[in-house]
């Protein structure tokens, strides 16, 4: 991606070349521990399917030939190296890898990559840049919204969608008047995020960068 | 996961032959439930069948004045329709009550039916599960059961169904098309779509192998005051302890079907009769035959005053 900084020593530059130390040292040790002992079962194991998929990412047309298991949110960390996009639970619990698929947020661990053929995906490192903020990002930053920061990019994405949502007059557990035009209270907020868990609870302030550009983006 | 082979159907017809004549093949749609089994190897499918493209996804009027909503139609898009929250508010204000709005994005109306048990002992691969292997026993019994069924249940599963929109569906008198492997199509009362555990619980439904949900039709609209209450222990993204979906009209008549208490969406035509006579004679009704066990009789008395709370929200 062309937003991404070149030369600079990052966090994840580190982490990656002790992940990959640690590989060669245990080989294969990563597929054992995805193999739950009770369900392990005897027998050939069938070999890994891959498939060519091509999608669009933050505006730019991508291709790739993956393993048919491989979720949206692997496919984009893993063969796209667009890690803004957290992996939490990786079971639709947390709401860390939240993105927008054609216009809407999902849970990006609870779909397949290649069930994406053609679709517009949106993540985090497209909503805005560090020179040119998204509005929801601008707001998150000046309502100290994160403590580690962690589950934020899906905060953030969800944000987005969820003021869609309500611009769109779609109800909520906590709508009252099914039939008139839905306003984006505290209660109505409080609702739409319960799909984001942030483990710091940092709820208030978010809440707060919320209020502040709900007016702009609902 | 295990490794898979996947293919994109063409038609309702093809993607129920697909899954027919390929073993441990399965349906995909939203795939919320499907992936999360998968990635826990409750569900093994070799070949998944993705029926995303399949043209299922429109909500239409019936010749009889209801609705017949595609089978893909997403929860939010079911729940935000206008003529869903208008005519059958039941139905809206049960899918809003479930799941986060990221899962109701991307989870599909044919899916939701079809959305298993979220009983621990089933999502705990080192416990004994009739449901997910049948033979193995049921951890359940003398477990942790305060989540799980008081009535409906056997002696091999007391697992409940989870969802809340197949509630308010079956209080809508709701019914499921299909189509089979061999083309043929058939209709099925959502009342009849779930079945009862009795010595086989890992059949969560009447559906055939192969058998593709295309869509779920509502009669036409039968007004009254539409209420979904749901108990739970979060205010937001738990499934039920006891959830109740009503239609009360004016004269006091109406009525109920309860979810989080059984291993279907579980509605009593003697229950409804009590209607105008009030939450303990219409609970009394629908509990009759209750076995709850150790840890979850409290849901007996929960479903009493759970209709309590609407039948008092009805009359405001």
């Amino acid at each position: 991606m062309t937003d991404q900084p070149g030369n600079e020593v990052t966090r994840r530059g580190v982490l990656a070349g002790t992940a990959a130390v640690a590989l060669t040292a245990l080989p294969e040790a990563g597929s054992a521990a995805s193999t739950p002992a009770a369900t392990r079962q005897d027998g050939p194991v069938p070999a890994p399917v891959l498939m060519p998929v091509s999608f669009e990412v933050n505006g730019q047309a991508v291709s790739l030939t993956l393993d048919t298991r491989t979720s949206l949110l692997d496919a984009l960390r893993e063969h796209l190296q667009l890690t803004g996009t957290k992996k939490g639970c990786d079971h639709g619990q947390c709401g860390a890898c939240t993105i927008m698929l054609d216009g809407q947020r999902i849970n990006a661990c609870l779909t397949l990559a290649v069930m994406h053929q053609g679709s517009k995906i949106t993540t985090i490192e497209g909503l805005g840049t560090p020179d040119n903020l998204h509005p929801m990002q601008a707001a998150f930053i000046k309502h100290d919204g994160y403590q580690c920061g962690y589950c934020t990019p899906g905060q953030i994405c969800s944000a987005v969608g969820m003021l869609a949502e309500v611009k769109a007059n779609v109800p909520s557990f906590a709508t009252s008047d099914l039939s008139g035009p839905i306003q984006a209270t505290d209660a109505e907020i409080r609702e739409r995020m319960s799909g984001n868990l942030c483990r710091c609870g940092a709820y208030s302030n978010i809440l707060d960068a919320l209020n502040e550009v709900k007016g702009e983006l609902a | 996961m295990k490794p898979f082979t996947y293919e994109r159907a063409g038609s309702p017809a093809e993607a129920a032959a697909a899954v027919a004549r390929t073993p441990d093949a399965k349906f995909i749609a939203g795939g919320t439930n499907l992936l999360d089994l998968m990635k826990l190897q409750i569900e093994a499918p070799t070949h998944l069948v993705d029926v995303t493209g399949l043209a299922l996804d429109r909500i239409e009027p019936t010749p009889d004045g209801g609705l017949r909503i595609g089978a893909l139609v997403r929860n939010t898009a079911l729940a935000a329709d206008e003529r869903v929250r208008t005519h059958y508010g039941v139905l809206t204000r049960a899918i809003v009550a479930g799941a986060s709005g990221q899962l109701r994005n991307k989870a599909t109306t044919g899916g939701n039916l079809l959305q298993r048990t979220r009983c621990p002992y089933f999502y705990d691969t080192n416990q004994a599960c009739n449901k997910r292997q049948p033979g193995s026993g049921c951890s359940a019994l003398d477990g942790v059961s305060r989540q799980l069924a008081v009535i409906g249940a056997s002696d091999h599963c007391i697992a409940t169904y989870p969802g809340d929109m197949a509630v308010a569906m079956r209080v809508l008198d709701a019914t499921v098309e299909t189509v089979k492997a061999d083309g043929s199509t058939r209709q099925i009362k959502l009342g009849e779509f779930h079945r009862l555990p009795g010595d086989a619980p890992q059949q969560d439904t009447v559906l055939e192998r192969g058998e593709l949900i295309t869509a779920v039709t509502l009669p036409p609209p039968v007004g009254g005051k539409q209420i979904y209450r749901k108990v739970r222990d979060r205010a937001s993204y738990a499934y039920a302890l006891v959830s109740v979906a009503a239609i009360v009209q004016p004269d006091g008549s109406g009525r109920v079907a309860i979810g989080g208490v059984a291993p279907r969406p579980w509605r009593v035509p003697a229950a409804d009769a009590e209607m105008p006579n009030g939450a303990r004679a219409v609970s009394a009704r629908l509990m009759e035959g209750a076995r709850p066990t150790h840890d979850n009789a409290y849901k007996v008395s929960l479903v009493e005053r759970t209709l309590a709370a609407v039948l008092d929200e009805a009359k405001g």
